[in-house]
C-alpha cells in the first residue's frame, strides 16, 4: 500500500457480540488469518499451543483470548482489541466475551463501535444473551448490525436453519431500533464466507463478511449539526512569548467551530466571540468534531474545565435532573436513593438517584414497572438529580454529550454506563 | 458541501491528544515514561501537541537499565531539550547498588525483569500518581487487553480480571492513596500507524532505527549487538553486518534485523512486507507464552 493511500483510509471500529461458545473469537481470528493480517511468530505461538493441548488443527480463538485465565478456560473474559487493514479501511476490532458475568466488557467493547457483529449459533438460534446483546448494541446506538449465522458445519449447511433463524431473529429486531441489519451463513471455523465465498453454501449469493465491513456504508456517526465544545483543559504559558495566552483545550464533541463564531459558555451564560482556533502547527480557519484543538476568545471570561462552549442560537439541555438508561456493573446493586459521582463529557459532580422507571426484562422486551432493583447486567430506566448543573443532548443526538457513567464513591469503581433519553 | 470527514491517523492522532489532556486534568503528578525508542517519542510529539504553546506539563522518566545503545542515550538527552522537558533518570544499577534487586547471572542475563523494581520505586519516591507509556494493543495479545487508563493497586499490580470498565472516552481515574494509574495514549495504534505518522510529522528518530554497519553475533535465531554487557558463548562469533533496529530498548534483549532501510519510506515498506512482530526479535517475550501478562501483573510497563 501506498503512504498516499494509506493516509486516505476510513476508520471502522467494530465490536463482537453473542452468546459464549457461538464463535466470536474464532471468528475474529479467522478473519486475521484469512485476511493475512497475522504474523508468523503469532502463527506459530498459537500452533504450538493447539497441539500441546491436543487440538487438531488451529485454535484461532487463541489470537484474541491472551490472559491465562481465558486460555485455560477455552472462554474470553475481557475485551481484546485487534486491528487490521485493508486497502480500504483500517479496522479497530473489539472482540468481546459473551458469558453473561463478564457483560460489563461487552459494553465497554462496544460503547465506542459504529458495527457490532452478532453471532448465532446455528445449532441454537436466538438465544436470551443474542438478545441482550442486540438489546444493548440498539441502547448504545450502534448503526450497523451483522448477524452472522455461524457454525453452518453442524448444520448440514442448511438453508431452512439460516432462514429461520434470520426470521426470528428479524421479528425480534422489530422491537429494537436498529436501522441497518444484514444476515450471513458462516463457518468460522472452516472460513466459509468470512473472507472468501463459501464452496458449501452455493444457496446464499450474498457478500461475505469482509466484503461488508469493506462496503458498507458508514454514515458518519458524527454529528456536525449541533457546536458543542467541552472545555477539556485550560492553556495559560505563562511564557513571554505567550504572556496572556489563555486557551481552552479539548476535542470538538460536535458541529463545526471557526474563528468568529458567536459563542455562550454555560453554564455561566457569558457570551463572548471565537478568536482563534489553533493547534501546534498553527490557526485553523474551522474544526468539527472529532478534532483535538485549542480555542481563544475575544473576551477574558472565567471558564474552566467541564464547562461547555455552544453557539448562542443551538444550546443543549441544561438541568439537574436527568433520565438515562443504565447498565448496571457493578456486584453491589443500584442504590435507589443513593449517591454517586458521575462524569459526562469533561464534567463531574455528585448525583442521588431518585427513580428507577423500570427494568428490562431482556428475555421478551417488557418493561418491569415494579421492579426497582437493578443488579449487576440489569439495564433499567433511571432518573438521578445532580449536584450541579449539567449540559447534555439525548443519546441518540450526540453519543458524546449524551453518555455519562456513574463511579461508587467508596470504591471508585465504574458503576453504571447511562444513556440520557 | 464539503465532508467532515478526519483521516483515521488524525483520528488516532486526536484521540490520543485527548488522552494525554485528561492525564494533565486527572492527575496531580503524572510522568511520562520515555524509552527513546519511536513509540514513546510518538508519545512525547503528541503531548507537545496537546499542550501547544504551554510546555508539556509532566516529566520524562527514562528507566535506566544501564544496558543502554550509546545513541539512544544521545537522542534522549536531545529530545528532551528540543521539546523543552524535564528528564528524570531511574537507575536499575542503583537499585543493584542498593540490594533492592539482585542481577541475573549467567549468559542471558537481563535487567529486564529489573526494571519493574526500579520503576515502582522511583514512582513512589517521585509520588507519580500516573505513568503514562508508549505500549500499544497491537504488540503483546495481554496489551491487547489492557483499557486506556489501567489501574494499579498499592503493589504496582494490574489485576486484568477485574479491569474497570471504560464506556465511551469517559476515562475514570480516580483512585485510593497509594494507587497509580498506567495511562496508555497510543493504545490503538499499530506499528504501521506510528511509521507512516513518523513520516507525515517529520518526527526525528535515533540513528538505530536506520541502517548501519554494526558489530554483532548470533544467539538463537537472535541477532545482538556486540556490547560489554553480553559476554559471548565460546561458539559464538563477532561478524559486521547491515542492520537496524525495530525497537530500542535494553541491549540485552533488543535484536537487529538485517537491513538496508535508510529512509522512514524505506523502513515503511519493510513493515509491510514483514513477517513477523516487532517483538518477534525480543528475547524477553519468548520466555514463555504469559510472559508478558506475568510481568505486567507485578507493574511492567
Ligand atoms: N464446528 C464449528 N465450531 C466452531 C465454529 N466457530 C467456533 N467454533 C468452536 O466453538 C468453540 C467456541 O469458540 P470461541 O470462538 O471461543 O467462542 P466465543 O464466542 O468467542 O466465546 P466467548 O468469548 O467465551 O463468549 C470453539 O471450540 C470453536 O472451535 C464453527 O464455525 N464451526
Ligand atoms: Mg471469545
Amino acid at each position: 500500500m501506498t503512504t498516499k493511500s494509506y493516509l486516505d483510509m476510513e476508520l471502522l471500529r467494530f465490536t463482537t457480540a453473542g452468546s459464549v461458545d457461538d464463535g466470536k473469537s474464532t471468528l475474529i481470528g479467522r478473519l486475521l488469518y484469512d485476511s493475512k493480517s497475522i504474523f508468523q511468530d503469532q502463527l506459530e505461538a498459537i500452533e504450538n499451543t493447539s497441539k500441546q493441548r491436543g487440538e487438531e488443527g488451529i485454535n484461532l480463538a487463541l489470537l484474541t483470548d491472551g490472559l491465562r485465565a481465558e486460555r485455560e478456560q477455552g472462554i474470553t473474559i475481557d475485551v481484546a482489541y485487534r486491528y487490521f487493514a485493508t486497502p480500504k479501511r483500517k479496522f479497530i476490532i473489539a472482540d468481546t466475551p459473551g458469558h453473561i458475568q463478564y457483560t460489563r466488557n461487552m459494553v465497554t467493547g462496544a460503547s465506542t463501535a459504529n458495527l457490532a457483529i452478532i453471532l448465532v449459533d446455528a445449532r441454537n438460534g436466538v438465544v436470551e444473551q443474542t438478545r441482550r446483546h442486540s438489546f444493548i448494541a440498539s441502547l448504545l446506538e450502534i448503526p450497523h448490525i451483522i448477524v452472522c449465522i455461524n457454525k453452518m458445519d453442524l448444520m448440514d449447511w442448511s438453508e431452512d436453519v439460516f432462514e429461520k433463524i434470520k426470521s426470528d431473529y428479524t421479528s425480534f429486531a422489530a422491537k429494537l431500533d436498529v436501522r441497518d441489519i444484514h444476515f450471513i451463513p458462516i463457518s468460522a471455523l472452516k472460513g466459509d464466507n468470512v473472507v472468501d465465498q463459501s464452496k458449501n453454501m452455493l444457496w446464499y449469493n450474498g457478500s461475505t463478511l469482509l466484503y461488508l465491513l469493506e462496503n458498507i456504508h458508514i454514515a458518519s456517526d458524527v454529528n456536525h449539526i449541533d457546536a458543542r465544545f467541552p472545555v477539556q483543559y485550560v492553556i495559560r504559558p505563562y511564557s513571554d512569548k505567550f504572556h496572556d495566552y489563555r486557551g481552552y483545550a479539548g476535542r470538538v464533541a460536535g458541529g463545526i467551530f471557526r474563528p468568529g463564531d458567536e459563542v455562550e459558555i454555560l453554564p455561566s451564560g457569558f457570551n463572548s466571540k471565537i478568536k482563534s482556533i489553533d493547534t501546534f502547527e498553527g490557526p485553523l480557519t474551522e474544526s468539527f468534531a472529532p478534532m483535538s484543538i485549542c480555542i481563544t476568545l475575544e473576551d477574558d471570561i472565567d471558564i474552566s474545565r467541564g464547562d461547555m462552549i455552544v453557539r448562542k442560537n443551538n444550546k443543549p439541555e441544561i438541568s439537574q435532573d436527568v433520565d438515562l438508561m443504565i447498565c448496571w456493573m457493578n456486584e453491589k446493586p443500584l442504590q435507589l436513593n443513593g449517591k454517586y459521582s458521575f462524569k459526562h463529557t469533561t464534567r463531574e459532580g455528585r448525583c442521588v438517584i431518585k427513580d428507577v422507571k423500570y427494568k428490562m426484562d431482556i428475555s421478551n422486551m417488557s418493561r418491569l414497572a415494579d421492579d426497582k432493583n437493578l443488579s449487576k447486567n440489569d439495564i433499567g430506566r433511571i432518573t438521578i438529580r445532580t449536584t450541579v448543573p449539567v449540559m447534555f443532548d439525548s443519546y441518540r443526538k450526540n453519543r458524546i454529550t449524551g453518555s455519562i457513567i456513574l463511579i461508587d464513591e467508596a470504591t471508585n469503581e465504574t458503576v453504571g454506563a447511562g444513556m440520557i433519553v | 458541501m464539503r465532508a467532515y470527514n478526519l483521516t483515521h491517523l488524525r483520528e488516532l492522532e486526536s484521540e490520543s491528544m485527548f488522552v494525554l489532556r485528561e492525564v494533565a486534568a486527572q492527575f496531580e503528578r503524572p510522568v511520562l515514561l520515555f524509552s527513546g525508542g519511536k513509540d514513546s517519542i510518538v508519545v512525547s510529539h503528541l503531548a507537545r501537541k496537546a499542550f501547544w504553546p504551554s510546555p508539556i506539563p509532566f516529566k520524562l522518566m527514562h528507566v535506566d537499565t544501564g544496558h543502554n545503545f550509546q545513541e539512544a542515550i544521545e537522542y534522549r538527552d536531545w529530545w528532551a531539550k528540543e521539546i523543552n522537558a524535564t528528564l528524570v533518570i531511574a537507575s536499575v544499577q542503583e537499585s543493584i547498588d542498593k540490594g533492592r534487586v539482585v542481577e541475573e547471572k549467567g549468559y542471558n542475563a537481563s535487567r529486564n525483569v529489573l526494571q519493574t523494581t526500579t520503576l515502582l520505586d522511583a514512582i513512589e519516591q517521585n509520588k507519580f500518581d500516573c505513568a503514562i507509556g508508549g505500549a500499544r494493543r497491537d504488540e503483546e495479545k495481554a496489551r491487547a487487553k489492557e483499557r486506556f487508563f489501567s489501574h494499579r493497586d498499592e503493589f504496582g499490580q494490574w489485576d486484568p480480571k477485574n479491569q474497570r470498565p471504560e464506556l465511551w472516552n469517559i476515562f475514570n481515574g480516580r483512585k485510593h492513596i497509594g494507587e497509580h494509574f498506567r495511562v496508555f495514549p497510543i493504545s490503538n495504534w499499530t506499528e504501521m500507524d506510528v511509521w507512516q505518522y513518523i513520516l507525515l510529522e517529520k518526527i526525528p528518530l535515533p540513528t538505530l532505527y536506520f541502517t548501519h554497519k554494526r558489530k554483532v553475533f548470533n544467539r538463537d535465531g537472535v541477532i545482538y549487538s556486540v556490547s560489554d554487557f553480553m559476554k559471548l558463548k565460546p561458539e559464538e562469533k563477532v561478524e559486521e553486518r547491515i542492520v537496524r533496529f525495530r525497537t530500542v530498548g535494553d541491549m540485552t534483549c533488543t535484536g537487529a534485523v538485517l537491513s538496508k532501510a535508510s529512509s522512514v519510506e524505506d523502513i515503511i515498506a519493510e513493515v509491510a512486507a514483514a513477517r513477523t512482530t516487532e517483538r518477534g526479535s525480543r528475547q524477553d517475550d519468548k520466555r514463555s507464552e504469559a510472559a508478558m501478562e506475568d510481568r505486567k501483573k507485578q507493574g511492567y510497563f
